[in-house]
This record gives structure tokens, sequence and C-alpha cells, in this order.
């Protein structure tokens, strides 16, 4: 197996899952002809009436995997792009999120909704947007976003095995950037819990998804300049790992969260609050973030979208700030 | 490009804050434009630019405090007007025109080495020498820049809690942040002895900085560095100063104020009624202490530089203790003033220190300074006299107390305690004690 | 029962022209006579300041108890509405769960509290839980349907709105569904002439319900709803064909809302008093107890012992519910998530 893309991480692990267990099945746009990533190609020739290709219609998508759910069924469900996920937010927010709750757990939604996501890609305002903020404000809900592809691997089995519903996000970017030797590289197999990806003294960089790889990056620059960053990488954004931010905050007192999401509403704000609340007498300095401008989506023009991304260079600088001040 | 300078905003002021920037960089200035709102421990007042032009770089960010004379920002002249007029005769002419008092708002590039100008007393000549303290100008030259100062006073939450759980004395620590604050692994370093526990930085000369070097690091005492504001800072580089420079002699008498107490009681309704303020004792004492100042001129003087000038005006300074610490408003020409209009001009000036609203010429020019000491229930105090002032009088509480009266009987009587403190090398104890004799032959005159 | 039947033989029609055993239609009149007196206790209850709110089925009875009864109980699955407390009742729910329910008492088996009233679902039951957003049921019901047939159970869903819900686009989404795969969920729509103050007409611009599944190319039937006989008779052979593999069914039951929209809403602004008068007269429990009279199915004596008892379950019921323990404040923060053992 050795090494692999994040697509082939996601791919495999369908298909391992699907081996294991016959009550899991695929719904969604194009998954029979593989979809429009491949992500699951090959898998209905394999799996045949457990693959589905659904009609364009978000909210059905996730309608009907929260029935199929309820009945018993591993409903792993794709919506092409994050972008068209909305229409399907009622399903996900005001049915799925609250199943478990309002019935006192005696109904629950093992499903899972894959979604790609993120910018980068020339994608424009509908093919490049960040969702996570919308979902992961909805209890009830688990919203995972991985960067590298073991993660992939060892949390989308974890969302297939966990009774809840699990928004599952596949940074669109990475799915072929990344490669990774999946045997040997660390994989959480926990929902919830934050990985401290790379130590580091100075100051503490928070990240998920491709923003992750970007943060690594950074730090690898600044490290050159004798600045030294812990990176965080947060895989799960809903519920978040509170304990390790805590602790990688104030491992070093200076705090940069990184996310290509719109800064207002956005997870930084949340984890600078968590951290300004239960950390403050561990801050060295004010909590800063890097974030997409607040513009409704992502133009698509390259020079603005590359205006629009946070990337290495635009974190080594905030970074480099944070570590002066 | 000129540079605009922190104005001198109210006498012996040496420091204001910048509240916010009205302009930002390549805004359009007009003259007299406001740039800034700044704030002293005595007022608040937006800055009128000096310069027609175009808003250059902000120098010092909103929220710092700077001190006076410090470069704010810049101002591309003529960007915007046609005709602006040269810097340097532009700026004398604003300085003159918008009638501030303070020193020059500006530098130009060729004066920046020089002190900050005179300070500003009402009628400042030629020849006054500067307020600056003499032994300053190097370090106010040094200083241009401070906001190294305001960084290493700052201490993040990180900072103050290593601290306290170590014992480490933070004054000591040589800062490797922005501007030399002090960091977390700076603390850290001190705790684990690698450090930078120094001797005092070339940047904090002076006396009470080497003191606080000299306390070591391991000090047991716990103790909880408050830190000053810059009203505190003011108040104590006054005081310091009126201390230091002055010699100051103190006396005190008894006036029996019975007939005054009667007085006010039988008129304060009426009064409140009539006027819309409360009758308090305060605006009796002030009447009398005015018509006492008349008898000896030489009080209501001010010690400037080397010269001794007594004045004929009676602008009599009220110290009011507001929430933001000691203010002195003027009462200008409280010498042409009746109770009533005594009593209106305490109260809007006592609420206007309280809500910061003191506008400059409030706290100018004061002559003399009245203090009602008694208001905290003090029966004896010593004040400090208000530099450059020569005298300062309480009125200390009003008592009820068994008194032994000329024909010997005893009587109850309300009695008050008057407090002098004066500059010795402006008068004697003579002029003191015939000043204070009059005072209170005045005030148990009332009826 | 039967034991006290006496035959009436002047009668033309027979219990065989029911095609419903007698034990059937004895069950049928006493979940309508049930669903009604409980509604009725229940705004009793509303108006004494006892329950905030009230949602009730007065006037559907015949449509929901005929539907219910029409599946296999705790087989088939239920993806009901709110005001389906007839549905629940041939389901299972007794009359001191139902005013749990209405109380939002902690052993309320549908909401335990968190719930509004009428918000139903039960697990062993197969009645799925839904919320107060209107038509999202109908695509869990497509989900079950479709796990039902992938897993090649002989499952049945039947799922409920009012005519007002099917202008969403969860309905039209679901039809669509389960014609492409055909699925075995029978729509149910109990056309009762409101969506809160909007009648018929400002949301259906065709005559009946039932013509929008043609567009999907789904069978349907419009039935009297107010005919719990017609109604069992038109769902169940919709039933069975959809058990066989014959794919979904649509059946309007046409009937009439008899009561305001809820405890908060006053139809007298909106509703004219003739129409209601005129629907009143149809009222499916005076029509159902007057045809098995009429037919001779049942004695008078034994439709009023089923109104004594039913009425006497209530009374009970209501004031057992009342005397239940409520639901902790802190019982807010459970079951956020399903936790696996």
């Amino acid at each position: 197996m050795a090494t692999m893309t994040v697509i082939e991480a996601v791919r495999s692990t369908l298909d391992e899952e699907m081996a294991r267990d016959d009550r899991i099945f695929l719904l969604g746009e194009d998954v029979e002809a593989g979809g429009v990533f491949r992500a699951t190609d090959g898998l209905h020739a394999k799996y045949g009436e457990r693959v589905i290709d659904s009609p364009l219609a978000e909210s059905s998508i996730i309608g009907i995997s929260i029935g199929a759910a309820h009945y018993g069924l591993r409903p792993v469900a794709e919506i092409q792009f994050a972008d068209f996920i909305h229409s399907g937010f009622d399903q996900l927010c005001s049915e799925a999120s609250r199943w478990s709750y309002r019935t006192n757990g005696d109904s629950f939604l093992p499903m899972v909704v894959r979604a790609p996501w993120g910018g980068g890609v020339h994608g424009g305002q509908h093919h490049s947007q960040s969702i996570e903020a919308y979902y992961s404000h909805m209890p009830g809900i688990k919203v995972v976003a991985p960067a590298f592809p073991a993660d992939f691997r060892s949390l989308l089995k974890a969302s297939i095995l966990d009774p809840n519903p699990v928004l599952f996000l596949e940074h669109k970017r990475i799915y072929r950037l990344i490669k990774q030797d999946v045997d040997n590289a660390p994989a959480e197999t926990q929902l919830s819990r934050a990985r401290i990806t790379r130590p580091g003294a100075d100051l503490t960089i928070i990240a998920y998804g491709f923003m992750l790889h970007e943060s690594l990056s950074a730090a690898e620059t600044l490290a050159g300049e004798g600045i030294d960053c812990m990176v965080v990488d947060l895989l799960t954004l809903n519920p978040l790992d509170t304990e390790t931010i805590l602790e990688s905050a104030k491992a070093t007192g200076k705090v940069l969260v990184v996310h290509e999401d719109t800064l207002t509403g956005g997870l930084g704000g949340e984890i600078s609050a968590i951290i300004a609340e239960h950390a403050f007498e561990y801050l060295d300095a004010p909590i800063r973030r890097i974030a997409g401008p607040d513009v409704p989506a992502m133009p698509y023009h390259h020079a603005m979208e590359e205006f629009f991304m946070p990337n290495r260079e635009k974190i080594a600088a905030a970074a480099r700030d944070l570590a002066a001040y | 490009m000129t540079t605009v300078t922190m104005p001198q905003l109210g006498e012996s002021v040496t420091e204001g804050t910048i509240l916010a920037w009205l302009k930002q960089p390549g805004d359009p200035i007009a003259l007299d434009d406001s740039l800034c709102e700044i704030e002293t421990e005595k007022v608040t007042a937006e800055l009128p630019s000096p310069y027609e032009g175009v808003m250059g770089e902000i120098l010092v960010p909103q929220g710092e405090t700077v001190d006076v004379g410090a470069a704010l920002c810049t101002v591309v002249e003529g960007a915007a007007g046609a005709a602006a007029p040269s810097a340097n005769g532009h700026q004398s002419s604003t300085a003159r025109a918008s009638g501030w008092s303070g020193g020059p708002m500006s530098i130009p590039p060729d004066e920046d080495k020089k002190a900050p100008a005179p300070a500003g007393a009402p009628a400042v000549e030629a020849t006054a020498p500067p307020e600056a303290d003499p032994r300053e100008p190097a370090q106010a030259a040094a200083r241009t820049s401070t906001k190294p100062d305001q960084r290493q006073r700052f201490y993040s939450p990180a900072v103050m809690r290593l601290a306290q759980e170590h014992s480490v004395d933070l004054a000591v620590i040589r800062g490797t942040g922005v501007g030399g604050r002090v960091t977390r692994k700076d603390v850290d370093a001190a705790i684990s002895g690698a450090g930078t526990v120094a001797p005092a930085p070339a940047v904090e000369s002076g006396p009470q900085s080497a003191a606080r070097a000299a306390s070591p690091a391991q000090s047991a005492a716990a103790y909880t560095v408050v830190p000053l504001t810059p009203t505190r800072r003011t108040i104590a580089e006054n005081l310091k100063r009126s201390n230091l420079e002055a010699p100051q002699a103190w006396t005190m008498v008894e006036a029996d104020v019975t007939g005054l107490v009667r007085l006010r009681t039988r008129e304060k309704e009426a009064f409140l009624r009539q006027e819309g303020v409360e009758l308090t004792l305060l605006p009796y004492f002030t009447l009398a202490v005015c018509e006492t100042l008349r008898e000896f001129p030489m009080l209501n003087a001010r010690w400037e530089g080397e010269e001794l000038r007594h004045y004929g005006a009676l602008d009599i300074g009220i110290a009011v203790a507001s929430a933001h610490g000691l203010v002195v408003p003027v009462i200008h020409g409280a010498g042409d003033l009746n109770i009533s209009g005594l009593a209106k001009r305490i109260v809007d000036l006592a609420q206007r220190a309280q809500t910061r609203k003191l506008r400059l010429e409030d706290i100018e020019g004061g002559t003399f300074t009245v203090n009602n000491t008694g208001s905290f229930g003090s029966i004896a105090s010593k004040p400090i006299v208000n530099y450059p002032q020569v005298g300062i009088v309480t009125m200390e509480r009003v008592v009820k107390r068994a008194v032994v009266r000329d024909e010997d009987a005893i009587a109850v009587r309300s009695m008050v305690n008057v407090c002098l403190s004066f500059d010795h090398r402006a008068l004697d104890g003579v002029e003191a004690g015939g000043f204070l004799a009059a005072l209170k032959r005045r005030l148990e005159a009332i009826a | 029962m039967a034991a006290t039947r006496t035959p009436k033989t002047r009668s033309k029609v027979t219990i065989d022209d029911y095609l419903l055993s007698e034990h059937q239609l004895e069950e049928m009149y006493y979940y309508m006579l049930l669903a009604r007196r409980l509604n009725e206790r229940m705004l009793a209850m509303n108006r004494q300041g006892r329950a905030p709110f009230v949602i009730a089925g007065a006037g559907q009875e015949a449509a929901q108890v005929g539907a219910a009864m029409a599946l296999r109980k705790g087989e088939d699955y239920v993806a009901p509405y709110y005001r389906d407390l007839g549905v629940n009742l041939v389901l299972g729910m007794t009359a001191r769960e139902a005013m749990l329910n209405l109380l939002g008492k902690r052993d309320d088996p549908n909401g335990h509290g968190k719930q509004m009233p009428a918000h139903w679902g039960h697990r062993e039951r197969k009645v799925v839980t839904q919320s107060s957003v209107v038509t999202t049921q109908f695509l869990h019901a497509t989900g079950i349907a479709l796990a039902a047939k992938l897993r090649k159970d002989p499952v049945v869903v039947l799922t409920s709105c009012g005519e007002g819900s099917t202008s969403k686009g969860d309905f039209h989404e679901s039809l669509n569904f389960a014609a492409v795969h055909k699925l075995p969920v029978i729509f149910f729509v109990e056309n009762n002439g409101y969506a809160i103050t909007e009648s018929t007409e400002k949301s259906l611009p065709v005559e009946n319900v039932a013509d929008r599944a043609r567009g999907y190319g789904i069978q349907s039937a419009v039935v009297d709803g107010m005919d719990c006989v017609a109604v069992y008779q038109t769902v169940r052979p919709a039933v069975d064909q959809a058990r066989r593999g014959g794919g979904p069914f649509l059946i309007e039951a046409r009937c009439y809302r008899l009561w305001p929209h809820s405890s908060d809403d006053d139809d007298t602004r909106y509703r004219p008093k003739k129409e209601l008068d005129e629907w009143i007269k149809k009222d499916p429990l005076t029509l159902f107890r007057g045809r098995v009279e009429s037919d001779g199915i049942f004695p008078k004596e034994d439709l009023d012992e089923i109104e004594q008892r039913v009425a006497e379950e209530v009374r009970d019921a209501a004031q057992w519910a009342m005397m239940q323990p409520d639901p902790e404040p802190e019982d807010a923060l459970t079951f956020v998530y399903k936790e696996l053992d």
C-alpha cells in the first residue's frame, strides 16, 4: 500500500469499509461512474447496488441518508462540491443533528456526508467554499477535516463507525498534492482529537486542511530564521479538542490561527475565545488570526483568488511578527 | 514632509496619549483639520493640523502615550493646496493663531535635535527659561522615540503570572520583545538563571531604575507592580518638583465660623432655589481668601524660574479629587465674583473635572490655590504648594467644639482649622502669618 | 363484542361488504374516538393553563386510523406528521403516553420533554422521530424504503403530511427518488383544506394533490378521508402492492380540519362559518357510528360502552400524566451525541 495520495486514501478506505460491512452504501451524484474527483472509482463495479447515483438534489441525498441510517444501514453520502450542500442544510441541521437529542438516544444516525471543499483550484465562487463554520456551529453533527492521507484513512473509518452524523470534509487542493506513506505515518483514530504535528517553543500555529500544509511550510521557513513554531492539526472541527488547543496555547503563549474560511464567524474566533477564556494567564501576545477576507465568496480570477487565499508567505509574515512581539 | 509633534496641553504636562486618529495616511488635510484626539492628565483635545497637505505616516498608534514633543505623524505639505506656506513660517504662525500656549506642534527637520520649547505659562517671553528640567534636554531628545518605554511597561498575562509564581522582579529583566517588551521567554530565562537579569538597559537611565536594578530578582518580598497612568506620573512629577525646588513652610490657625455656618444654613434653601446649585462653605471661604489676598498680594504670585511675579488678577485654583486623579482647575478672575458666582464656578469646574471635560484654559494660570481638605474629614493637613505658585491654603473640616470665649465662658462653637503652605523663597513667616490672621478675622466676621 | 352482537336481518349491507373483521371495525371506532376525546381533553387542559400548546387532528381521525390499520404493526415504518395522533394510537401509543407527550414529561417516549407536543417518534413501534419543519419526513421515509429495498426486507413505509406541505422541495425530491428507485413507500396526504390560514387554492394550482404524483410517474388515488373504511380499503392494496415491489403510491385523503390550526389560532378570522357547518355534518365519528349502527354491525349499547371506556381511559390518562415526573433541568444537556457502549 505504502505511499498514496489523499484521493487514494479516501477511495481505498471506502473500498475496505464496504468489504468489511455490507450495511455501508454510497449515495451521491455521479458516484457510480467514480465521481468527479474519482473518489469512488471502481466501487460500483465491485459493490453494485450499494453504490447509488442520486438525482441532482442535495436535500434528498442527506434526507435519504438519514432515513437509511435510521433503518440501520451505514450511508456514506457524497456532496459533489461542498458549495452545494446548503440546500441540505435543513436536513443536516434541523433533522440529523437532533436525532439522538430528541429521542434521548433511542434513535441515532450512523451516517457520513463527504464533501470536497476549499479553494485554490480556480473554482470560483461555488467550487471553492469553506463551509465548516456553518456546520461546526451545530451541536449534534461532527465535522472532520484531515490534512494527511493517513488521517484521511483512519478518520474516515472512525466517521463511518461513529453513531452520529459526520460531515467529512476533503480539501480539493490536496486530493493529489499530498502523498504519504500511510503505513508508517501517524494516524489519528479518534474523532475530536487534534494533533501537535510539529513541536515548537516560540509560537503555536493552529490550522486544518490545506492550510495545515501551508502552516507547516511556513514553520519550516521560520525554523531557518531561528523561530520555532508549534503546528497543531485540528483534524476534527466539531466538537473541538479544547484540551489540545489549550495545551498548545499554554506551551508558547503566542497563538496564530489560520483558515481560508472568511474571518468573521470563522472557527478562528471560537478558538481564540476558548484560549482567551481558559488560558488568559498564559498568553504572551494577542491571539492572531489569518483568514480569508470578509467577502461573500472566493473570486474566480487567479490574481484575486491568490489574494483571497492565505498561504505560507502570509502565515510566515504573521508568525514573524508574533514571534518578535 | 513635515512632522507633527505632541503639543503640551496644559502647563507642566509632560506627555499625552493618542485616543484616536481622525485622519489616516493619504487623507487630504486642510489647515486646522483635526488630526487626532489627545488625552493628557488635564485635558482631552483635538489636535488641529498646523499644516495643509496630505496625511503622511502615523508614528504613534492609537492608545500609546508619548512625551511632549515626540513625533506623532507626518504631513506631506502642499500636496492638497496650491499656496502652502513654508514649514517654519507656517508652524510658528499656526502656533500663535490657534492660541495654543504649549510648545510647538512640530519640530522642523533642522531643529529636531533641540529641546522642546518653553512650556506655556500664560505670558511666555522669549527670555523665559524652559519649564522642563534643565537636566533633561539630552534625555528628552533620547526619548523622541518613546515607544520602547511604553512597551517595556506592558506585561502580558503570561509574564505577570510567571513573575508572581516565581517571585521575579520584572523591572530587572531585559526585554527582547518588540520595543524591549519583556516576553514570557525572557521571564523563563530569568527563572532558569540563564538569563537576562541585566544591568539597567541604556534606555532606562536615572536614579529610579538604578535603584530598581539594585534589588535582586530573587527578592522574597511579594508585591504587585502597578502600572502608572499618565495622570499619576504627572502628579508625581509635579509634587516631587514642588518639594525639591520650593522650600516650604507650614502654619495653621483656627477660626470660629459659627456665624458663617448659621448664615449658610439660613441661606442654603433659597440659594438652591434661586441659583440652582448647592450652597457650601467653600465659596464663602474662597471669597474670604480673595479679599485677604488683596491685602497680601505677595501670596498671589508665581515663582517662575529666577523671577518672582506678583499678579494683580486673582486666579484661584481649586483642588479637585476626581476619579482620574488630582486636578486643579482655576477660577479666573475670582476676585470679581460674589458668593453666587463663585459657587457656580466651583460646581461647574468640579463637574467637568470629574467628567474629563476641562478645557486647557480651565487648568492654566492659577496664582493661588484653595484646597477643601475638610471634605475628607481632615482637621489639619499639610498641603504641597502648587508649583510654580507660592501659596496654598486649606479649609479643614468644620467641627463643633467647646470653646473658651473672651468673657471666660465656655460655648459650643463651629470651629475650622485653616492651614497654609508657602514657598519660603517668595515670602516670610510674617507675611504668611499676617495673611492667615487676616483670613481668620474675615471668616469670623461673617454672620 | 361479537358475543353481544345482534344480527339485523333487515340490513342490506353485511359485514362482508366492509372487507374488515368485526374486531377491526371495533378497533377503528375505538381509535378514532380515543383520538378525538384525547384531543378534546388536551384542549381543555390548555384552556385550564395545564398545557401550553395543543395541535390536534380533529376531523382527520378516519384518514389516520384507516391508513395506519393498513400497515403491519411493528414491521412497517411510519414517518407521520404532527396531527397524526390517530396513527400513533393504532401503532400502540397509549392514552397515558399521549398525555405525557402533551405535558412534555420526562417519560414521554416521543420527545422526553425536549420536543413540542405532537412531535412523534418511537423506535420500537417504527415511528420515525419528526421535527416541526414540514415534509422533511418524506425524505426520511424514502431513505428507509431504500434501505429496506437494499436489505430485501418486506417492509413498507408510510409517510404523511398535510396538503400545504406538498409545496416543499423535499416532497418533490422524495417522490422523484422513490419513483426512480421503485421504493416501497406510501405518500399519504391528509388534505384537510387548510395550511394554518391558507386554504388549498393558495398552494395548489391543480385540483388534487394526487395530480402532482403523475409528474413523477407515481400511481395515485383520491379517497374520502372522512370515511375510515374507504381509506383503509384504498391504502391497504397500495401497501400490499408496494410490498410486492410495485413501487411508491400517493394517496390523497380528502378530509377537513374541524378545529383551528392549534390552541393558539383563531380560525374565525379566516374560515367561513358556513363551510365549517357543512363539514361538521360529515364528522368521521358520527359518520362511522351512524353507518355501523344502521347497518346493524354493532348495537347502540356496544358503541355506548366503547364511548364510556374511552372517556374513562382519557380521564385516567390526564390525571395520571399530571402526576408524572418532569425532566430535570440538566436533562437539557443529554444525548447531544449518541455514545456507543
